[in-house]
């Protein structure tokens, strides 16, 4: 009881000095999650609203294949991600094992079929509600696309935030790829495992802190955006 | 710019789904001026025959023809539907939509929306979201939308059917001036009413086929069908 006050008391502590090594750590947590939300992004977005408004024969195996992906526990993408970049590995000679790129790549993993997903869903909503206007002003495909991915922009940010707030909580995939090396591949949820581990509560707890308000944040964010997107406020 | 799309010939159309046939066949010619209204009780494919002549429904049978080819004629033609269908945008922007399609710039795609808005009503209203509107606002809206690429024929679902007596009035007159411009109406409506009142030709539609109809005058006062007589006076069919 005593260790978790004097841990809350020294973790406030080391947010309002501005810790270098907690900064360093959340940095990279931010650089490595926002990486990996973009990436998965510009696939997953597209993917989900290809998905939703084409029909081609292979298109039930791939949302099969997606809803399978996206139960796929992080820690076996890590371990397979592992394999592939490992020096004697099919992928080995990028060198790319315990460091950030690795991790990106394993968060990708995790998270690109959430956001098509989700994206999917929404997509495949507004296009049941806009076909016969689309179809009767005569849109061409290519203008059916942008109207449906403009007019459905606040769901498929939505869909980002989502696969954001997964990734940033995720701590097995990337403790594998990454490592959790020190000044380089450490990010909040790896070192709060070894902070923890070694009873360096103090570090440990501010660093949840921060993870807490990253994920309290995005989780606003999305609620807002829920909320505009039931009113239509924008 | 594209010449003359009417008349538009329906040529022993059949419209089918799962092997039940939903309309016709039927035949049916609109050529000149002026409001074809297409009367019938619910489920008499009324729905099925505008969506039919617009190119929304796959023909078991038969063919849609205009003057000139098909494609020629699809921004000619609009179609406002029984529940308005309304993008998640403003009025301006709902409205100018079409004009984009057609590769008008936005500034230039606003304003004539600007005026669209305002030729029904909703001068008002532009900056609102579209899902914002009253029912008949929304309806407004659609109608605008549906004019803006000035089409030579415009179909109409109901487009009174959930709105109040104000409303309806006021779409009536914003359709009466759209006439009077020369886009041919075409119609659909349960409401003999409005029928009467806006009708310079009519069609009568019972269970998928066309069974009556003709110039307005002749068929509101001698209808040649019981189902028509019924139907022109109010009665119920079992
Ligand atoms: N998607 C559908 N699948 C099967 N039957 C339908 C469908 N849509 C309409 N129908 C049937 O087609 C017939 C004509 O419908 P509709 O054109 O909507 O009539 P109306 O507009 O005159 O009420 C009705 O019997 C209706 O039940
Ligand atoms: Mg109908």
């Amino acid at each position: 009881m005593n260790d978790i006050l004097t841990g809350m008391i020294e973790a406030v502590r080391l947010i309002l000095t501005l810790d270098p090594t907690l900064i360093e750590i959340s940095l990279r947590s931010l650089e490595v999650t926002v990486s990996a939300t973009l990436i998965a992004s510009a696939i997953g977005l597209p993917l989900g609203a290809w998905l939703a408004i084409n029909r081609f024969r292979a298109r039930r195996a791939v949302i099969a294949l997606l809803n399978a992906l996206m139960g796929l526990p992080p820690v076996v993408v890590g371990l397979l991600v592992y394999v592939m970049l490992s020096r004697s590995g099919p992928l080995g000679v990028l060198g790319l094992l315990f460091t950030t790129k690795a991790m990106i790549i394993a968060q990708v993993i995790i998270i690109t079929p959430i956001i098509a997903s989700i994206s999917h869903q929404a997509i495949r909503e507004l296009w049941a509600a806009y076909h016969d206007l689309l179809i009767s002003l005569n849109t061409t495909r290519w203008q059916r696309i942008k109207a449906l991915l403009w007019d459905g922009r606040r769901a498929l940010l939505t869909a980002s935030l989502a696969g954001f707030g997964r990734a940033i909580g995720e701590v097995g995939a990337i403790m594998i790829v990454g490592g959790n090396i020190d000044n380089a591949t450490r990010v909040l949820t790896t070192a709060i495992a070894l902070e923890t581990g070694k009873g360096n509560f103090a570090l440990a707890l501010a660093l949840g802190f921060i993870l807490i308000a990253l994920a309290i944040a995005v989780n606003l964010a999305l609620h807002l955006l829920s909320k505009t997107e039931r009113n239509s406020l924008w | 710019m594209v010449g003359p799309i009417l008349p538009l010939r329906a040529e022993s159309i059949r419209v089918a789904r799962g092997g039940k046939t939903l309309l016709g066949p039927l035949s049916l010619e609109i050529a000149g001026e002026g409001v074809t209204i297409v009367l019938g009780p619910n489920g008499s494919g009324k729905t099925t025959l505008l969506r039919a002549l617009h190119g929304l429904e796959r023909l078991r049978e038969g063919a849609v023809r205009w003057a000139v080819p098909e494609p020629e004629t699809r921004s000619q033609q609009a179609f406002v539907f029984q529940a308005p269908i309304l993008m998640r945008r403003s009025v301006v922007d709902s409205i100018a939509y079409p004009l984009l399609l057609d590769g008008l710039l936005r500034g230039e795609a606003r304003a004539r929306a600007a005026d669209a808005a305002e030729a029904v009503g909703l001068g008002g209203r532009l900056a609102l979201q579209a899902t914002d509107l009253s029912g008949g606002e929304k309806q407004k809206l659609a109608i605008a939308r549906a004019l803006v690429r000035r089409p030579q024929i415009l179909f109409l679902d109901e487009p009174c059917a959930n709105l109040d007596g104000r409303a309806t009035r006021e779409i009536e007159a914003i359709l009466a001036t759209v006439r009077e411009q020369g886009t041919r109406i075409v119609m659909s409506t349960h409401n003999v009413g409005q029928a009467r009142r806006m009708a310079d030709e009519a069609v009568f539609l019972f269970d998928g086929r066309l069974i009556d109809g003709g110039k307005a005058s002749d068929f509101f006062d001698t209808p040649q069908t019981p189902e028509a007589r019924a139907h022109l006076q109010g009665d119920l069919f079992p």
